[in-house]
């Protein structure tokens, strides 16, 4: 801050604090009465008078506090311009302190997590760090996976054993820590709508759903010729591509046949967000424990 | 000695002192900010908005999404370890109006950007019920269907340009091309995942 600002700042607030006290002196009328008068200013209007009592005690001495407030503040507290204060505070200060406050409290903590494998956080004396894996999953994790972990439509339930790209410790880990883009591509102009309606009653036949044998019967060289890279020759999917698994009746985007179809006909593009550029890695580690805990009881 | 009656029977008196008065705070604590390098100069490599962004952050104030969610996160460690680094004031030295909030009844959304899917963020606006069952945030299910015409999009840009935004010339003249025919909803998430994403200075984890 230039000196003009900080002359500019300190002399107004000053004046301010000051021309007020001064006008709280200057128009007052000396000590208060022990008892109200009846003398009264000498205007009526509508039969209402005003009495000429002076400001009640208790009132004058609370402006006079606010006044002194004020200036203990400003010597104390930065306030008048580049003056720091002689408690030297800052904003940045106080975050600082309170962060360094945190880091030694909680780095050992962390520190000793870190040292265990996700595997060895599962155990009964380490219950309190996937306590905190829990909680810190409730702030970033479950606004899309839910508060108990148990998904949404197009968000992936993490307490069942089905994996979209794994459930190996490393493997949840890297989800979290790089994220997952699933790619499922449109089909619609490949197979066109009768087609992509065959194709429905196929996937759905898969997990043991009623379906139109006729249409199954159609759809499967199709299915055999386009889909079976991703989700392998019997549908049962491939963590590496996180192409889900079609024959076990769990369905991200919804099992019902319409819901299918859309999938089918104008693809999915789910996606994961890296998490390495917003959660420590100690953090992660927990979270994973968590997330891992959840399918392995 | 001065008597309050000078004061109350000289209107002319009075007007001058209420507004010697009122004028102090502002004085001290708002002048200087418009002079403070802190305050006017922006933060290094903030870009402008996209014309489909700046569209989202009118329909953003339009739905009046600002009344429940600030953009404001304050130098406290509970606020830093849930949305990420506090905000400086040179991040938002483009912003008109700025939409720093005073209230949150949703979370702060300072940072939001790239922190949720494209896909989240629209099953989210159609009915945030769908995927954050506890929510009481109302639905939006109209910005998926009123499309956008762009009409006014480059005019809105001259305007803040005018204001000191440096939109190039290039940004302006395509501006109506980039979001006419696009849906609200497109504009909204855009602007959502731009939040925090405007420069990359703050990279601390939280």
């Amino acid at each position: 801050m230039s000196t003009f600002w900080s002359v500019w700042i300190s002399v107004i607030t000053l004046a301010v604090i000051f021309g007020c006290t001064w006008l709280l002196l200057a128009t007052r009328k000396g000590q208060p009465h022990q008892e109200t008068t009846e003398e009264t200013l000498g205007h009526a209007f509508d039969g209402i008078e005003e009495y000429d009592n002076p400001l009640p005690k208790w009132w004058f001495q609370m402006f006079m506090g606010t006044v002194i407030f004020g200036v203990l503040y400003l010597i104390a507290y930065p306030g008048l311009g580049s003056f720091p204060g002689l408690l030297g505070w800052t904003q940045e200060g106080q975050w600082e302190t309170e962060m360094a406050h945190a880091e030694e409290n909680y780095a050992p903590v962390f520190a000793k997590y870190a040292s265990l494998s996700i595997e060895e956080m599962q155990s009964e004396e380490n219950a309190s760090g996937l306590k905190m894996g829990q909680r810190m999953f409730a702030n970033n994790c479950s606004v899309c996976h839910g508060t108990s972990a148990t998904g949404a439509h197009g968000f992936p339930n993490l307490t069942d054993t089905d994996w979209l790209y794994g459930g190996k410790p490393a493997t949840i880990k890297h989800s979290i820590t790089e994220g997952r883009m699933g790619g499922m591509p449109p089909w619609g102009a490949v197979l066109g709508e009768d087609g992509v309606r065959d194709m429905t009653s196929y996937v759905l036949s898969l997990s043991g759903k009623e379906a139109d044998a006729d249409a199954v019967a159609r759809a499967k060289p199709q299915f055999q010729a386009l889909c079976t890279a991703c989700h392998t020759a019997n549908g049962t999917g491939m963590h590496a591509l996180g192409a889900p698994n079609l024959t076990d009746d769990i369905w991200l985007y919804g099992g019902s046949f319409e819901k299918v179809a859309h999938t089918i006909r104008t693809g999915r593009n789910g996606v994961m967000p890296a998490h390495k550029n917003i959660l420590s890695e100690d953090k992660i580690h927990l979270i994973s424990a968590y997330v891992y805990s959840l399918s392995n009881k | 000695m001065i008597k309050h009656e000078t004061i109350e029977k000289n209107i002319g008196l009075m007007i001058l002192l209420i507004i010697l008065v009122i004028s102090g705070g502002g004085l001290a604590e708002i002048v200087p900010l418009m002079f403070q390098s802190a305050t006017t100069k922006p933060i290094d490599g903030l870009r402008t908005y996209t014309a489909l962004e700046l569209e989202g952050r009118d329909i953003y104030i339009r739905e009046g999404c600002n009344v429940c969610h600030s953009q404001m996160i304050r130098p406290f460690r509970a606020e830093t370890e849930r949305y990420g680094q506090y905000n400086t004031a040179n991040e938002g030295v483009w912003e008109h109006p700025f939409l720093w909030g005073s209230k949150r009844t949703g979370p702060d959304l300072a940072r939001v950007g790239e922190r949720y899917s494209d896909d989240w963020h629209r099953a989210h606006l159609y009915n945030p019920r769908d995927v954050v069952p506890e929510s009481k945030m109302p639905s939006y299910p109209w910005l998926f269907t009123d499309k956008l015409s762009g009409k006014n999009t480059a005019k809105k840009m001259e305007v803040l340009k005018s204001m000191g935004v440096p939109f190039s010339a290039e940004q302006i003249a395509g501006a109506q091309d980039a979001v006419a025919g696009k849906n609200e909803i497109d504009a909204v998430v855009a602007y959502l995942q731009s939040l925090g994403k405007l420069h990359d200075n703050y990279n601390s984890k939280r």
